[in-house]
């Protein structure tokens, strides 16, 4: 009789649980926010921008999908499969840490691209202003690469992170992200960078900002999409050559239990003549984020600039 | 003497209130204490835990300014109960703490250090989890409320389980990599630190900071600093970026830098 009670109960369980799934899926925080909370990977089948043979083509067929994804993975990490002994098998290798995304989950995005603005799924060119100061910014470090910390760039130096800063986009590796909230507040913290403390209570952005590497955001609560924007970067944060005037609006919803849709918009007219954003996917993990203690492990610094010590000295004793 | 036994009175209804149930105290959804917010220890155990005279800054010519403020200490009992060893140990910090402490090479300070450093973090609390968000080296911890998980591995920050108890938030913290300090004067614990950490709100505004320190391998029994933290009630006030990498970056990497190159003047530029 007792087993069949818990037979009972499971059959119970079992026609439930859809309900449950449902009931998860819009549920909120205690105090009725949406709640994005939980750690998600940014890794997309999507590349940043699309390939010009797919034009003004936004999404895949879904037959055409599988062949699709299989060479974008190939494109990024197949350069890990090379002869041992070799020169090419010297190199930073994803799947040997278990770092590279493919080895993650990722939801099924049928996007070619995750630039969606302009149409053709491409980052609009430079202004001229742009260019020129991307040609200032290179020209201060010509053939001083490895004079010292400073020349090195701020990835390198444990400052800043693509995968962190706003617009969030997925890197190399390591690209994951986990979304507190609390009431007034939302916290997103990339793995490898700082945590953007989001107050969401209903203040704004202030006219006259303080620079700051990750810039200042502000959110708000559009129906069930976490609106945030930032402004006040450093000039030197500089994200794809952009000023310090960029702005940055980002979207952020929940799309299913395991899938939250990542929107961003990027305005800078001082570098792109045009607004321009994307979407993609971000894919709930298991288990949880560690902590990066970037500057505390930084020995590639050390070894970058002493090797180039180390190569200036063999250059100087063959002459 | 009228306003000291005022001021004992006071104290003594602050001590009566405080086992009491307080009413008075900012809630949270669930009914906990609310400690959300910015907070600030005001003293200098940042310096030195231990009780202390002023001293010289590290560099003569840091001058006045940067000289070390005298503090009473925020040790319970004055000492830390070092074993002999380990305090020769400390002491070795304290000579070399110019070039050794991991404050200066803005590595991550730890628990507890970064309580009490000269700097403000934010508290974030839901139900699940209370995130705190410390302002130098942008150090982050999450600290989950009535789990029972398992540090996986060692790192900085350690690994924290918190649990209510009354009105006090206590705080379980291990896995800690023993790498930082526990100040500027080189105290320290090692990587079996096991810390008790314990946040009671005293009032909307200021709270009492506990921590109690189990590491039989440096000490002769368990030990606890106490301090209050205080409330930054600024209007609008965040905690501003402090990246300090650009300012620690000729102290650990300068001996690598281009014979003959000058480290950046002001701000680092690329």
């Amino acid at each position: 009789m007792k087993h069949r009670n818990s037979l009972i109960l499971a059959g119970l369980a079992a026609a439930i649980a859809p309900l449950c799934a449902q009931a998860q899926r819009e549920a909120r925080t205690a105090w009725g926010d949406p709640d994005l909370t939980g750690a998600y990977s940014e890794f997309t089948t999507a590349p940043l921008e699309r390939d010009a043979k797919y034009a003004d083509k936004e999404f895949l067929a879904r037959e055409e999908y599988e062949e699709f994804a299989k060479n974008r993975v190939e494109q990024r990490f197949g350069d890990d499969e090379t002869e041992p002994g070799t020169q090419a098998d010297v190199h930073y290798s994803m799947a040997q840490f278990q770092l590279s995304e493919n080895e993650g989950v990722h939801s099924l995005n049928l996007r070619t691209s995750i630039v969606t603005q302009p149409k053709n799924g491409r980052i609009p060119p430079l202004t001229a202003e742009a260019t020129a100061r991307q040609a200032e910014r290179a020209a201060v470090r010509r053939g001083k690469e490895f004079d010292g910390p400073e020349m090195r760039s701020l990835t390198e130096r444990c400052i800043i992170w693509s995968s962190t800063q706003a617009p969030i986009l997925p890197r190399g590796y390591n690209s994951n992200l986990q979304i507190f909230q609390s009431p007034g507040y939302v916290v997103i913290q990339g793995e490898m960078g700082d945590p953007r403390i989001i107050p969401t209570d209903g203040r704004k952005l202030p006219d006259k900002l303080l620079p700051q590497w990750n810039g200042t955001s502000v959110g708000r609560w559009d129906g069930d999409t976490l609106v945030v924007e930032t402004a006040g970067f450093h000039p030197e944060s500089a994200w794809r050559n952009a000023s310090e005037n960029m702005r940055v609006t980002e979207r952020i919803k929940r799309v299913d239990e395991d899938t939250l849709e990542y929107a961003f918009t990027v305005t800078d007219p001082k570098t792109w003549a045009e607004p321009w954003g994307g979407v993609y996917p971000l894919t709930k993990l298991d288990g949880l984020l560690y902590e990066y203690a970037c500057t505390e492990g930084n020995y590639g610094m050390a070894n970058i600039l002493s090797g180039a010590r180390t190569a200036e000295r063999g250059a100087a004793a063959k002459q | 003497m009228t306003r000291i036994l005022i001021a004992a009175l006071a104290l003594l209804t602050a001590a009566a209130a405080q086992a009491q149930v307080r009413t008075d105290l900012p809630r949270a959804t669930n009914g906990k204490p609310d400690l959300s917010g910015v907070w600030q220890a005001i003293n200098t155990a940042h310096w030195n835990l231990e009780p202390h005279v002023s001293e010289y800054p590290v560099v003569l010519e840091l001058g006045a300014q940067f000289a070390v403020p005298p503090g009473p200490g925020v040790v319970v009992g004055g000492e830390i109960p070092y074993l002999p060893e380990a305090r020769a140990e400390r002491d070795k910090h304290f000579q070399n703490r110019l070039i050794d402490d991991p404050e200066g090479k803005c590595y991550i300070g730890g628990v507890p250090r970064s309580t009490y450093m000269p700097y403000p973090f934010q508290i974030l609390q839901s139900e699940r989890d209370v995130v705190i968000y410390y302002q130098f080296a942008t150090a982050f911890r999450r600290i989950f409320v009535d789990g029972k998980e398992e540090a996986p591995l060692d790192s900085w920050m350690g690994w924290s389980n918190g649990h209510w108890d009354g009105n006090t938030f206590v705080v379980d913290v291990t896995g800690l990599n023993g790498l930082t300090w526990l100040d500027r004067a080189g105290n320290y614990a090692s990587g079996s630190a096991h810390i008790t950490e314990r946040y009671t709100p005293l009032g909307p505004n200021h709270m009492q900071y506990e921590a109690t320190i189990e590491d039989p391998t440096v000490f002769s029994r368990p030990w606890t600093i106490r301090m209050p933290l205080y409330r930054i009630v600024d209007e609008n006030f965040r905690v501003l970026e402090f990246k300090c990498e650009p300012y620690a970056e000729e102290k650990i990497y300068g001996h690598l830098r281009k014979p003959g190159t000058e480290p950046p003047a002001g701000a680092p530029s690329r």
